[in-house]
């Protein structure tokens, strides 16, 4: 599935003209991204919660070469589902 | 931020739709793509990120109180990795 797949749906379950999806669609994963860039962790009930979350330096190895090379501080995002959809993946 | 929350804000930066629209698209959005996990799809939205499935083997564990043996079925694990640009916007402030 791709964004051009949820723009589809978008018009197909909710019957809305195709560039207006488009837009929306991008709008919901932006306001998404802005809140997470902001710091701020974001829930979606039914779905699940992303996070970010603040790593620290940290010593790690080329795997190829072995050489130590150090990773520089970063936050990275987490995605946590929720316990509806484990359950709905889990299942089949 | 909840689902609440996103809604009120897509409304403000979206003309033309009222509050109780804007719900029923975010709702369509969780709900299709969680249909598409269900079936086993990955789903990669460009500048954001990928959600993929991932198979766990069955595995024997233990439970660390009891000490007891316990079999894990396998089972499917959603992963979820952050888009390059994404990540950049992430950290380009430090």
């Amino acid at each position: 599935m791709t964004k051009a797949d949820i723009v589809n749906l978008v018009f197909e379950r909710v019957g809305l003209p195709k560039n207006e999806a488009q837009d929306i669609v991008e709008n919901v994963f932006d306001t998404i991204k802005q809140t997470l860039i902001a710091g701020e962790s974001i829930k979606i009930s039914g779905f699940g919660t992303f996070n970010v979350r603040k790593k620290g330096a940290r010593v790690g190895r080329n795997p190829k070469t072995k050489e130590e090379v150090e990773i520089t501080p970063r936050r990275v995002v987490t995605f946590k589902a929720s316990d509806q959809l484990k359950e709905v993946i889990e299942k089949m | 931020m909840t689902r609440s929350d996103l809604i009120e804000m897509v409304t403000e930066r979206v003309e033309g739709l009222t509050k109780k629209q804007v719900e029923t698209i975010v709702s369509a959005i969780f709900e299709g793509m969680k249909d598409a996990l269900s079936q086993g799809q990955k789903i990669e939205i460009r500048g954001f990120g990928n959600f993929r499935l991932k198979q766990r083997n069955a595995k024997t564990a233990r439970n660390p109180r009891t000490g007891e043996k316990v079999q894990v079925p396998s089972k499917r694990v959603l992963h979820f990795k952050v888009g390059k640009p994404f990540h950049n916007a992430l950290n380009k402030s430090s």
